[in-house]
């Protein structure tokens, strides 16, 4: 596979707690990472909350080990630096997971970057850095809007900007879209159709409402969608066959 | 073994007097102590065949191994060494577990904050230079630092002169910033992109100063450009270089040469202004350092500045009276 012409596809989770609505969100994930989509979680816990609280958040790495992603837990004080390491993170560990089962192909089933030597694996890392520099991105932003969030969300808007400004410096294209869960009628709502920036997220968030429940796994699941369908509405359209690079070979 | 860097982020240490043998290079290291560890690994004091080095472990094996790509480039451009040059790089293995390190050239010295306390406040102008000079070279090598700060600077010497101890960051020209830090990022205040070039790091050498004057440091209200503006105002110790760290915060400079000529010339003019503080002639004196003249002396030069006052004002009032009359 030509990695030069591939385009990685990552989602990018933001919660606070633990689903309780529809398919089991870890489940969703591994369902994403057979896509060759890279689930990465990023779970925000308040300064001073109960020690239960903590507990709920294992879910956030259950999903990520499962999606093939990178999770992190913070204080919402710490979130926009988060949100890019997390990011950039994800691309690499997909690159990295690619590349290794290309080297099983090539060495043999057990081979990994890891069992080369150092210097070998200094220039293999050089194609990881530089393909997570240039490839194009497509970033799937799953917002949780229940309840609890609602004081963040301000947090979550200024650092999904600050993820703008990080990922556009890169060579590589970008293309966002944000989704809130629960949106206003169903388990996931489209605030901002793919775009280049996110500029544009100040208004989406004002027209949030917070709900009760938490569909974490429903929104996994429309994100996949949402990358199937562009997918095939691009090759009708343009009738190149672009290539995803699957992340699910390791 | 992908997941070695997810959030768990196995933290293991290694102790005073373990042994590490590289399973590649079959190289020895006995640890002494921890230097410090940071956001990729943890950095330790260790001995090997030849002396005192830095061993670096991690626990996520693709950040180390970029960071020894980088220290590798180092030593293939510069003919002066920038950063710490690398000696060795290997695994060794843990228990179940095969944990990548690097070891660099131990560098010893004081922070810049140890190194400010006990030395007087120019020192902070002069290290500034030192820093722009090394930035100068590195940037025409093609790379930018990007996570500069105090953290990864070290004070070396007598002669003291600053070092880098930390090259993590450091990116190829035209890419993205790998690692920042908020408070040095000018992305986060709000006064530019994240893309690698000059301007970037010359924006967290400012802060660098900022830094210096406001060890606690300070969070982002609303407009980051002018609360960094006031911050370097209200500073007694940044106002004297006050345009040359606004022109390196807005992103003036296009070279660190540029802004290190500026910084020189400021503290050259700092240091002859002093100099030539106790001027004997008239008008000068009343204004600059009265207090030392003596006391005949600037009886005179009161009366000579009522009579030069006095006679200014008689010219504008023939001037008025002739606009007057016309």
């Amino acid at each position: 596979m030509d990695l030069k012409k591939g385009t990685l596809r990552q989602v990018l989770l933001i919660t606070d707690g633990c689903s309780n609505q529809g398919e089991d969100p870890v489940a969703m994930a591994a369902l994403a990472r057979e896509h060759g989509i890279t689930v990465n979680v990023i779970g925000i816990m308040e300064e001073n909350s109960p020690e239960y609280l903590h507990k709920g958040l294992k879910e956030v790495e259950d999903i990520s080990l499962s999606g093939g992603g990178v999770s992190q837990i913070v204080y919402t004080a710490q979130l926009s630096q988060t949100v890019q390491m997390v990011t950039r993170k994800g691309m690499t560990q997909t690159i990295h997971g690619v590349i290794n089962s290309e080297l099983q192909q090539i060495l043999g089933k057990d081979s990994t970057i890891e069992d080369l030597p150092p210097e070998k694996r200094g220039e293999v890392m050089e194609v990881v850095d530089d393909l997570g520099e240039t490839m194009d991105l497509e970033l799937i932003i799953l917002v949780d809007a229940s309840g609890s969030m609602e004081k963040k969300l301000a947090t979550v808007q200024e650092s999904l900007i600050d993820l703008s400004i990080s990922l556009n410096s890169r060579m590589g294209y970008n293309q966002f879209a944000l989704f809130s869960f629960p949106g206003k009628k169903d388990d996931t709502e489209k605030l901002i159709d793919w775009t280049p920036q996110l500029n544009s997220i100040t208004s989406a968030f004002s027209k949030l409402s917070s709900g009760g429940i938490t569909p974490t796994g429903p929104a996994i699941k429309a994100a996949i969608n949402e990358f199937t369908n562009r997918r095939s509405k691009r090759r009708l359209i343009t009738g190149d066959d672009e290539e995803y690079i699957e992340g699910s070979g390791f | 073994m992908m997941m070695k860097n997810t959030s768990k982020g196995q933290v293991f240490k290694l102790r005073a007097g373990e042994r590490i043998t590289g399973k590649w290079h079959r190289n020895e290291y006995s640890i002494i102590r921890e230097l410090g560890s940071g956001a990729t690994g943890t950095v330790y004091l260790a001995s090997g065949r030849n002396g005192q080095v830095a061993v670096k472990t991690g626990h996520d094996s693709m950040a180390i191994i970029s960071e020894v790509n980088v220290l590798k480039h180092f030593s293939r451009v510069q003919g002066k060494i920038l950063g710490p040059s690398l000696i060795d790089v290997d695994d060794f293995v843990h228990g179940q577990q095969q944990i990548p390190f690097y070891v660099m050239e131990f560098l010893k010295g004081e922070t810049l904050f140890q190194f400010m306390k006990d030395h007087k406040p120019e020192w902070a102008g002069i290290l500034l230079v030192q820093l722009l000079t090394d930035l100068q070279m590195l940037h025409q090598a093609g790379w930018v630092f990007g996570d500069l700060k105090p953290d990864n600077l070290l004070v070396v010497g007598p002669p003291h002169r600053v070092r880098w101890i930390d090259v993590g960051g450091t990116t190829q020209v035209g890419r993205s910033i790998k690692e920042y830090t908020e408070f040095f990022d000018r992305g986060y205040w709000g006064l530019g992109t994240r893309k690698a070039e000059p301007s970037y790091d010359l924006f967290a050498a400012s802060m660098i100063m900022i830094n210096l004057a406001y060890p606690q440091r300070f969070e982002k209200r609303k407009d980051g450009g002018g609360q960094l503006k006031e911050a370097v105002k209200n500073s007694s110790m940044l106002s004297p270089f006050q345009s040359v760290l606004l022109k390196g915060l807005y992103g003036k400079y296009r070279s660190a040469e540029e802004m290190r000529n500026d910084m020189v010339s400021v503290l050259n003019n700092k240091g002859t202004s002093r100099m030539s503080a106790p001027p004997a002639k008239g008008q000068r004196t009343a204004s600059r350092s009265g207090q030392r003249v003596k006391k005949k002396k600037k009886k005179r030069a009161v009366m000579f500045e009522t009579v030069l006052l006095g006679s200014f004002l008689f010219i504008v009032y023939l001037f008025y009276l002739v606009s007057q009359s016309m």
